[in-house]
């Protein structure tokens, strides 16, 4: 048990409890990752209402600084010159070999000022590499302890405005500071509209408690945030990006201004060149399995041939489309809707059907 | 006089109901719970020779698949065939009409040594 013994606890964990959540292990938390509504309910709940989620175990990365601007644009291929005051933007740490460090969401707080939000596993690695990265620049760089949940679904901008938040006028893919201390952006991890909502850990409990007693609202595990993810055909990083896959390969080129694909100063960017120009080896395609049974990540895929294609980098069922649904890479002349392709399971071959993501219309609008 | 049916339970969280010489298996309502919402069940083909331990059946939830085992040798007599399109039964009567399959049982003295249902629900706390 010393391994759950040195998970970390989210600082709103009795909350969960007193809410019914089973925990699971992940990233080093422990995470709730269902609540009594069960997997599927918590799914639909989301989409036909809103779902609230404790996501504390993200890590938000300050910057500020007079250099902090020189430094965003040396860590991510972004156009930092025009990115204009509250708009968040979905980028990457790279590698000198454009292989993807973490994929983040970069805020711009003031001209000097930004927000990374990281993800939980790559956290340490990520805050190490900013400040390598930033030795000789003029910034702060700091980690905040806050708590970060997110409200997302149809009905999360009603539910916020009734918290005293007026969010009418806010865009998706933008963000603020509400309050001193609190950090909020209209974005999330699902497909629909929502909200992300930093703030400190003393206000927490209170808001949390507030959100979670408006009827329309219910606390969704970690289960559930991977299949409505999966459906909208959103990354997640560990399976389907890592240091080894690069932006092009993994499909994501619409985060890279067009301006910076053919080079700039940001790290990675001659390789990431070379693969725009060359075109990737593999691709990120969305997977569609015929039948019911769940492909899931891990599971290799063959041509008919029986040569390699690729492999399933993430897989499972999407409650919403009612069909197995799962992502990965293959052979970028594979890479066409309609290519069908076998998954071996458990030795047993699974046809799957090349496929658009994502797999349901986002109702997430872009900014 | 023995009872018409007896019902074991395994560690692995599976029940054993044995009637007339044969055994119906499935997953207790502890493992459905822990599992959550089932959405596939991979059931094998009657006729199929089975030993003890062999993974036989695969549940599927949404987040993840796990194996459940034979609990004793024997032959494949039977599947719940209405799992195939409604696997959710597993959760909402694990331990009736959510059955998994029936088999023959080639040893009874491999029954010996398994959970009654008082000691299965001591094992949970």
């Amino acid at each position: 048990m010393t391994e759950s013994e040195s998970l970390k606890q989210l600082p709103l964990q009795a909350l969960h409890e007193r809410a019914g959540a089973k925990f699971a292990p992940f990233a080093g938390w422990s995470m709730p990752v269902s609540y009594p509504l069960g997997v599927l309910k918590e799914h639909l709940h989301t989409r036909e209402h809103a779902g609230l989620f404790d996501i504390s175990h993200m890590r938000l990365i300050e910057v500020a600084g007079p250099d902090a601007a020189d430094l965003v644009a040396r860590l991510c291929p972004v156009e930092v010159a025009s990115q204009s005051l509250g708009a968040c933007k979905y980028t990457f740490l790279l590698n000198d070999n454009a292989g993807i460090i973490d994929d983040l969401i970069v805020t711009r707080l003031a001209d000097d000022r930004f927000m990374i939000v990281a993800n939980a596993g790559r956290a340490e690695t990520d805050e190490a590499w900013i400040r390598t990265v930033a030795a000789e620049h003029d910034v702060s760089i700091e980690a905040l302890d806050r708590v970060f949940l997110a409200l997302q679904g149809p009905y999360a901008a009603a539910v916020m405005a009734e918290t005293g938040f007026d969010v009418s006028d806010m865009r998706f893919m933008s963000g603020g500071e509400p309050r001193p201390g609190w950090f909020m952006t209209r974005s999330g991890y699902t497909g629909e509209d929502g909200f992300e909502i930093a703030m400190p850990l003393d206000r927490a409990e209170t808001f949390a408690e507030t959100l979670a007693a408006d009827e329309r609202v219910s606390w969704i595990g970690l289960a559930a945030r991977d299949s409505l993810r999966l459906e909208a055909g959103l990354c997640l990083y560990g399976n389907d990006l890592d240091e080894t896959t690069d932006p092009v390969s993994a499909g994501l080129t619409w985060a890279i201004p067009k301006t910076l694909r053919a080079g700039g100063s940001y790290v990675g960017a001659s390789r990431l060149a070379e693969i725009f120009a060359s075109g990737p080896d593999e691709k990120r395609v969305g997977l569609q399995a015929e039948g019911r049974q769940p492909v899931r990540a891990g599971a290799p895929l063959t041509v008919s041939d029986g040569k390699p294609a690729g492999r399933v980098t993430s897989g499972g069922f999407g409650p919403s489309v009612e069909h197995p649904v799962a992502m990965g890479y293959v052979r970028a002349d594979l890479a066409q809707t309609g290519t069908v392709l076998s998954a071996d399971v458990r030795g047993r071959p699974i046809a799957m059907h090349v496929t658009k993501l994502p797999f349901i219309t986002k109702r997430s609008q872009k900014g | 006089m023995t009872p018409l049916s007896t019902t074991y339970y395994t560690e692995d969280h599976e029940w054993i109901r044995v009637e007339n010489g044969v055994a119906t298996v499935g997953i207790t309502d502890h493992a459905q719970e822990q599992l959550g919402d089932l959405v596939f069940i991979d059931l094998p083909s009657p006729g199929a020779s089975v030993s003890k331990g062999d993974a036989l059946v695969v549940v599927e939830s949404v987040k993840a698949a796990s194996d459940v085992y034979a609990p004793v040798d024997g032959e494949v007599k039977s599947v719940n065939e209405a799992l195939t399109s409604e696997p959710g039964l597993v959760n909402s009567a694990a331990e009736g009409d959510g059955w998994l399959w029936s088999m023959s049982i080639a040893d009874e003295s491999q029954l010996e040594g398994l959970m009654d249902a008082e000691t299965y629900k001591k094992s949970l706390d």
